[in-house]
């Protein structure tokens, strides 16, 4: 191929060469070549401005390919998907045993117009979604509506038999599930959410928003293993007694903490709307009671507290008390006099009132306020009763309240100014939160050391000799106080009883205190008929302790009860007659 | 290698003799990689439309042999030929417009085709190079003083077309129809005053476009404003180059065309991105780009004004086209349904080219007789 750029008679330069062969017209020669020299010259603009357009797309391409377009196009920032979800807390116990959690399920829903036939997709379905019949599924389906839920709530296996199927008109929504893995156990104190993961009881509510915005799990005070042994220990003797319901706690005289909080009958906490309203509502904070002879602990202590009575004063306990309309008669028919040791082991009501009126009505107020019985005891559940007190406090009133009637309390409060009484003197405000050991202040002094130890050792002696002896946990020096009311019936008492026991233990330097309640119990033939805080209440107590020492690592210690007549508190207090009698 | 003696006179010698051999080789070479980019890409658009995977190639084979032809059979013809055949063309184009807008099928609310048995045409690419013919003969009447109303009758002229395909409505092709005009006219010898006019109305009728027509609004804001998020097949086309790097993923190997529902016609630039790489893709510019510059280069040494301006409007129109085209894929410009030159499939579009550089390569060809007769 040639190279040469012309052709032989094309020559190189037509503005020099003569204008060819024909010159049609002379004079339009002039402007016919300026014409073309404009053409010429504005023909190179053109050009230029080609070959920049062209460049710039040559730029551009080497600039997609080598350096990425300079990110023109949308960069994901994070990965495909919704985005993470903020998903509630954890309720843990004190040991980290998950008490409430979070689970995605998935949601099954269809949209009834896509649905070809719903006899058939009903009929498919309904062996998967246990919760519903294929004519309830089959009547949503059928339904005018463009959206309707199957199932909130799905197992992963319900959601592959379901894509299995392969029916187009259903769909599944990611959700979140609330699940409670120790189920009724905890039920009262955990509470639950409604469907859409708002907390509407126990700490579920307290805490709401707490637990919806943290990734932290909330650590509560119970220990499931002792929240379980005390559940099993009150369901054994309220199916004993055929009691209505019961309720008990275990709590940390040190701390305040509450290492167990139960009420029974309990409900699960995945379908609250089916449990009554009975068995949602919390006996043992909720429910306010007249305790009874528990009482008895306060009274006393108040009285040796200001130095009103001393340990080894007598009172006459023959003659019964009449009182504004009432007749107080004692529980055992005792009679002459009685010491405050005897009063309190053999719960004497005439003795105790006779303490109490030494005491005064004044002290007495002080006191149960200090202790934290006269107002709402402040703990992390929504569900706490306001305690009932005599308003105004008359002089009868401080006769009543001194064996425990005439004021209701709940459990807490009652085994919270236990705790005070047996740690020293010195309360500690309860709580569902587990305390961090360095958060636990020295506590609120409300009665002396001395005072402290006296009503141990009296505690002691009920559970040595006297009412209390069902709950003696060998080994474990438990201490405590029976306490059996009357349910007030119509404005007067009736028959129904609120049989309670409140122990301590171990009574040389008390851990925790324990209280069972059983509520209306009925006397059976094996405990002759009674069904007092002695007989239905204290075993409870007694099992409780026997089976949660060994797992708080309390050491039980072989101790030998002295008979009776040598036990140091009591040597004095027997008179003659009486040990005469006993030999 | 082709023996022809440089005394032979035939026909066919003097063609070989006298042709511009450059761009022959250049408009081969584009045709080329046209055979390879449509192999690739158009079984994956032929099976979305449920034909058999190289029915488009196929077909595209089929044209591309007959644009070989027309190419050259229109190369032979001498400018006085030339323009003959434009304003026939033209004449013919004029009409078949005024069909499509009578007869022509609805589709994608345009009507662009006329529905022929076995095969469509679009009346819109043949007017394009024909026209420009045309009014490079009035422009250039005008300017030799023959009594004719040349510059009158081009406006006019450019009236009844424009408004012809802004009637389907084509608004990219009667963008290119009046952009190759306005350079005529400006290389014609237009007054500064009047280019500056011209350019200034053509920016008030972009203007008036966006206001008006919808879909012309909606893809400039679109090109506008990225952060909305670059229209589909941008975003493919875009991803297509950045995945081919510089040396490509191989022929065929590509997976945009997968995607891209117009990767065989607009975006066709796009699959030689990935495929062949940003190497091959600047070879394909300056191919494009070596075509219109030779021809312009040449133009500079012609004594006729028809050549010149003829020669020039097809040659802008040819590069116009391949720049739009190029451009949307690598979004430099809002998308504009405009063919790659002998590259993006299309019968109508290849046979209107190929009529336009048969006609190119006849104005270009050298002539003892330069100057003469037109």
């Amino acid at each position: 191929m040639s190279r040469r750029r012309n052709a032989p008679c094309a020559p190189h330069d037509g503005t020099q060469r003569p204008a060819g062969p024909v010159r049609r017209a002379l004079r339009l020669d002039g402007t016919r070549k300026e014409v073309l020299e404009t053409g010429r010259t504005r023909l190179l603009v053109a050009g230029i401005v080609f070959a920049v357009a062209f460049s710039a797309i040559g730029v551009r391409v080497l600039d997609l390919a080598v350096l990425n377009g300079g990110d023109t196009r949308d960069v994901a920032t994070r990965a495909d998907g919704p985005p993470p979800v903020q998903t509630r807390a954890d309720i843990v116990d004190r040991n980290g045993h998950v008490l409430a959690t979070t689970l995605p399920v998935a949601a099954l829903y269809a949209e009834p117009r896509e649905v070809d036939n719903p006899a058939q997709v009903a009929h498919q379905l309904a062996p998967i979604l246990t919760e519903s019949t294929a004519a309830e599924l089959q009547a949503l389906l059928d339904s005018a509506k463009s959206f309707v839920w199957l199932d909130r709530n799905l197992t992963p296996r319900q959601q592959y038999r379901v894509n299995r199927l392969g029916i187009p008109a259903l769909h599944f929504k990611q959700s979140e599930k609330r699940f409670y893995p120790y189920g009724e156990l905890t039920a009262h104190a955990v509470g639950y959410t409604n469907v859409d993961g708002k907390g509407i009881a126990g700490i579920e509510q307290s805490f709401n928003q707490l637990l919806k915005d943290s990734n932290q799990p909330l650590k509560l005070s119970l220990d499931v293993r002792v929240q379980h042994i005390l559940m099993e220990e009150l369901r054994a003797k309220m199916q004993e007694f055929e009691g209505i319901g019961a309720a008990g706690l275990v709590m940390d005289v040190r701390t305040g903490e509450l290492l167990a909080l139960a009420s029974l009958p309990t409900y699960n906490p995945h379908e609250p709307g089916r449990a009554s309203d009975d068995a949602r509502f919390n006996r043992a904070t909720l429910g306010i009671y007249e305790m009874g002879s528990t009482f008895k602990i306060f009274s006393t202590a108040a009285a040796l507290e200001t130095n009103a009575v001393s340990l080894f004063d007598k009172f006459d306990v023959s003659e019964p008390i009449r009182k504004a309309g009432f007749t107080i008669r004692d529980y055992k028919s005792k009679d002459g006099k009685l010491t405050v040791p005897q009063i309190f082991m053999h719960s004497s009501n005439i003795g105790t009132v006779k303490m109490a009126m030494e005491t005064g009505t004044e002290v007495q107020r002080n006191t149960l306020r200090d202790l934290g019985l006269t107002r709402p005891v402040t703990l992390e559940i929504p569900e706490v009763g306001t305690p009932m007190v005599p308003n105004p406090w008359r002089e009868i009133s401080t006769v009543t309240v001194s064996y425990g009637h005439g004021i209701a309390v709940n459990a807490v409060q009652l085994a919270s100014a236990v705790g005070a009484t047996v740690n020293h003197g010195r309360r500690h405000a309860p709580t569902l939160l587990k305390r961090d050991p360095s958060d636990v202040g020295p506590g609120t002094r409300v009665f002396s050391a001395k005072t402290s130890r006296q009503m141990r050792k009296l505690m002691r002696l009920v559970v040595e000799y006297g009412t209390g002896k069902n709950a003696d946990a060998y080994g474990y020096r438990v201490g405590g106080k029976t306490g059996t009311a009357d349910k007030p019936d119509h404005g007067g008492y009736g028959e129904a009883q609120i049989s309670s026991f409140v122990g301590a233990f171990p009574m040389d330097d008390p851990r925790y205190v324990v209280f069972a309640m059983i509520d209306e119990p009925k006397g059976q033939e094996h405990t002759y008929g009674y069904a007092t805080g002695g007989w239905v209440a204290a075993p409870v107590v007694k099992h409780v302790i026997e089976r949660m020492g060994p797992l708080l690592g309390i050491e039980p210690r072989p101790v030998k009860t002295p008979e009776k007549e040598n036990h140091p508190l009591l040597v004095n207090a027997l008179s003659e007659d009486e040990r005469v009698a006993s030999n | 290698m082709i023996t022809v003696a440089r005394t032979d006179t035939s026909t066919l010698g003097a063609w070989w003799w006298t042709v511009d051999r450059w761009t022959l080789v250049a408009l081969g070479l584009i045709m080329g990689f046209g055979a390879v980019l449509i192999l690739a890409a158009s079984p994956a658009a032929g099976e979305r439309i449920g034909l058999s995977g190289f029915y488009f190639a196929t077909r595209q084979m089929v044209y591309l042999t007959m644009a070989t032809g027309v190419t050259f059979a229109i190369s032979l013809l001498s400018p006085l030929w030339v323009r003959r055949l434009g304003a026939v063309g033209f004449l013919g184009s004029l009409v078949l417009l005024v069909l499509t807008l009578l007869v022509g099928p609805e589709i994608n609310g345009a009507q662009r085709w006329i529905a022929l048995p076995g095969l469509s045409i679009q009346p819109s690419e043949f007017v394009k190079p024909c026209f420009a013919v045309t009014v490079a003969w009035m422009f250039a009447a005008q300017r030799e003083r023959s009594g004719i109303p040349g510059d009158a009758i081009a406006i006019a002229l450019l009236v009844v077309v424009a408004s012809l395909l802004l009637m389907q409505p084509d608004l990219g092709q009667t963008f290119v129809v009046a952009a190759v005009w306005g350079v005529q006219f400006f290389i014609a010898g237009l007054p500064m005053v009047w280019v500056i006019a011209l350019a200034l109305g053509g920016v008030l009728l972009v203007v008036g476009a966006y206001f008006t027509m919808p879909h012309v609004a909606e893809r400039i804001d679109g090109f506008l404003s990225p952060q909305n998020g670059n229209p589909y097949q941008v975003e493919r086309a875009l991803e297509a180059f950045e995945r081919g790097g510089l040396l490509g993923q191989g022929p065929g190997e590509g997976t945009v065309k997968q995607t891209l529902p117009d990767a065989h016609s607009d975006f066709i630039f796009a699959v030689a991105g990935e495929e062949l790489g940003a190497i091959a893709c600047l070879i394909i510019i300056a191919l494009f780009a070596f075509i219109v510059l030779r021809g312009f280069s040449r133009m500079l040494q012609e004594d006729s004004l028809f050549v010149l301006l003829a020669a020039t409007g097809l040659l802008a129109q040819f590069g116009l086209q391949a720049m739009i085209n190029m451009a949307s894929s690598v979004h430099l410009m809002p998308t504009k349904g405009m063919t790659l030159p002998f590259i993006s499939y299309g019968g109508s579009s290849l046979m209107a080219m190929s009529l336009g550089m048969g006609m190119v390569l006849a104005l270009t060809r050298r002539r003892v007789n330069r100057g003469d007769g037109v």
